[in-house]
């Protein structure tokens, strides 16, 4: 539990672990030191392309080379393989439905030092936006690991968000087991259910047991799942414990909060409060002071847990 | 090559493209019209392909980039059997297969979904560049337009190409020198278009994009260099059709019945003047 690792170190070398069995190829577009695609750069020199500081041709011609049969890679920081090249992966991409892996790093305010236009806090809602796109936002190495694994075989575009900063580990990794369009339960509670993805989860891990010492039972969802959303266990949370909080580094428009409300809204209409970044760009400053500055604390998790509680009371 | 053959099918191709702008009452006659030969050309002369197996992996691939000329790209499908040529008529149409813009999901012989002007040359640099990693040995075709060269992307996709030199890769640039808003030097000027592909390290030969004779020696060309080429063809936006012709207005608009009557007579009677003089 104690051991810290980068989610997108974690996905350079699940792209390197699973280079020997599965046939693909990986492009960059200048940053394979910073998306770790160089640790697989390192080992698959012919299999690794760089393609420039051009995101968008990077896309297209990630298509390109899925339309003849080939697994692609295409990876950048979040602000431009979702934002850039959105419409390159909108068109090229997701309309024929190709078979390209978009490994997206850099996510969320956790960013740091780089500051604003580098934390891109909208690529969730962008990506959700897109027929047919698989959206997945792992929480730790492990689940990582099991992401590019789900990715791999899957059939048609994914997109999938990583983290600069080292986080927790929460899972282990000879148990583990990821499927596209299932979260998981981490704790089991009565009074609420928090709903976190990828960094948010860990901290929710400590709001949970700050929630506990208060003598609130409150249950923990892990969404790394985020399109498709598991609507079966979303709907067993609203159903049981009547008031949910998401947790997302992201915009609270259009990312996990948002997809939470409109499966709860048509089916079982609960409270829902949604924490994130609240319709603000973020700023330069430590990756650690930014989170609390922003509220991704277990305290501010706990008390916005407690929020939803008092909403289901009204 | 027979000449008279190709022709005689870049007519046919013509006379597809007015059905179906016809039928669609929509859709982009003249840069279409432009292309016709370049497309003739390319689907009876030179590309190995196989209309009973059109996703044969070693197969020669064809990318419209400027994907609104799509009604040029299905008239030819059509003719070389791809798919019925009564289906033309249902270009646009609501529950057609023959989408406004090249839809590789359900057309038959369409490569890569195209429309969004500058992303299928690099998607045609994609392709490219899987035959050089499998060490296939089909070739990739692409036709840009000359507006399209305003995109950045173009490019981008330039600079690639020619970094991985993709030799295997030949662009034809459907140079007719219209655009919607008007002359493409007024609009947004992109010339010297030839220049700059030389000075992004392509093969560059500028030749009459509506002569056959020249269509081939450039596509023979192409084959023979260690770079990537770009064929900047001279064209006539409307080529064909008297009162489309070099006309900046039939970019993007149908004709009426009776101008379609006429459209159709005249490339009838270009028909039957080569047939007369075979």
């Amino acid at each position: 539990m104690s051991e810290k690792t980068a989610t997108r170190e974690a996905y350079g070398k699940a792209l390197a672990e699973f280079a020997k069995d599965y046939d693909f190829v990986v492009l960059d577009a200048d940053l394979a030191e910073a998306t770790k695609t160089g640790i697989f750069k390192k080992e698959y020199p012919s299999r690794f392309f760089d393609c420039g500081i051009a995101e968008g041709n990077m896309m297209s011609v990630a298509a390109g080379i899925a339309t003849t049969g080939k697994t692609v890679f295409a990876s950048s920081f979040a602000m431009f393989a979702a934002g850039r090249a959105f419409e390159q992966v909108r068109n090229s991409i997701g309309y024929p439905h190709l078979n390209v892996k978009i490994g997206a790093t850099h996510a969320g305010i956790s960013v740091g030092e780089d500051g604003a236009t580098h934390q891109c806090n909208e690529d969730i809602a962008l990506m959700r936006s897109i027929p047919g796109m698989v959206v997945l936002n792992p929480a730790d190495a492990v689940e990582t690991r099991a992401v590019v694994k789900a990715a791999i075989e899957h059939k048609g575009p994914v997109y999938m968000r990583f983290g600069r900063l080292a986080v927790e580990s929460i899972f282990d990794k000879e148990s583990f087991k990821f499927e596209i369009g299932k979260g998981q339960v981490l704790t089991e509670g009565t009074d609420v259910t928090i709903i976190a993805t990828g960094l948010a989860t860990s901290i929710s891990v400590e709001a949970v047991k700050l929630l506990k010492e208060q003598g609130i039972s409150a249950r923990l969802v892990n969404m790394a799942s985020i399109k498709p959303i598991d609507k079966e266990l979303v709907l067993d949370s609203a159903a049981k414990t009547g008031a949910i909080l998401t947790v997302e580094e992201h915009t609270v428009i259009g990312g996990l909060g948002s997809a939470v409300c409109e499966t709860v809204c048509e089916a079982c209409p609960v409270p829902v409060v949604r924490h994130g970044m609240n319709d603000v760009f973020g700023k330069s400053g430590k990756a650690t002071d930014l989170l609390v500055e922003f509220g991704f604390t277990p305290e501010v998790i706990a008390q916005k847990a407690k929020q939803a509680i008092d909403a289901k009371k009204k | 090559m027979d000449k008279t053959k190709l022709k005689q099918a870049a007519l046919e191709i013509r006379k597809g493209i007015v059905t179906e702008v016809f039928s669609a009452s929509s859709g982009h006659p003249g840069g279409s019209l432009s292309i016709a030969d370049i497309l003739a050309y390319l689907f009876f002369e030179e590309m190995n392909v196989n209309p009973e197996n059109p996703e044969d992996p070693d197969r020669d691939r064809f990318v419209l980039s400027k994907g609104h000329a799509a009604p040029a790209l299905y008239a030819t499908l059509a003719l070389r059997g791809y798919f019925p040529t009564e289906l033309l008529k249902t270009f646009r149409h609501k529950d057609s297969i023959l989408q406004g813009h090249p839809d590789m999901k359900h057309i038959p012989g369409v490569d890569m979904s195209s429309g969004s002007l500058g992303q299928g040359i690099s998607a045609a640099c994609g392709m490219a560049l899987s035959a050089k990693i499998s060490e296939k040995k089909y070739r990739v075709w692409a036709i840009l337009g000359d507006g399209e060269c305003e995109e950045g992307q173009v490019w981008e996709a330039a600079m690639f190409a020619s970094h991985y030199g993709l030799n295997n890769l030949c662009a034809f640039v459907d140079f007719n020198g219209l655009q919607i808003d008007g002359p493409i030097a007024e609009v947004m000027n992109p010339t010297p278009i030839d220049e700059k592909f030389k000075a992004f390290g392509w093969n560059v030969i500028v030749i009459d994009g509506n002569d056959l004779d020249q269509i081939d020696m450039a596509a023979k060309n192409a084959k023979l260099s260690s770079k990537p080429t770009a064929v900047i063809c001279k064209t006539v936006k409307g080529k064909g059709v008297s009162y489309m012709e070099n006309q900046c207005g039939w970019h993007g608009k149908a004709p009426n019945a009776e101008q379609y009557e006429q459209a159709m007579k005249e490339l009838e009677e270009a028909q039957n003047a080569l047939k007369v003089n075979a």
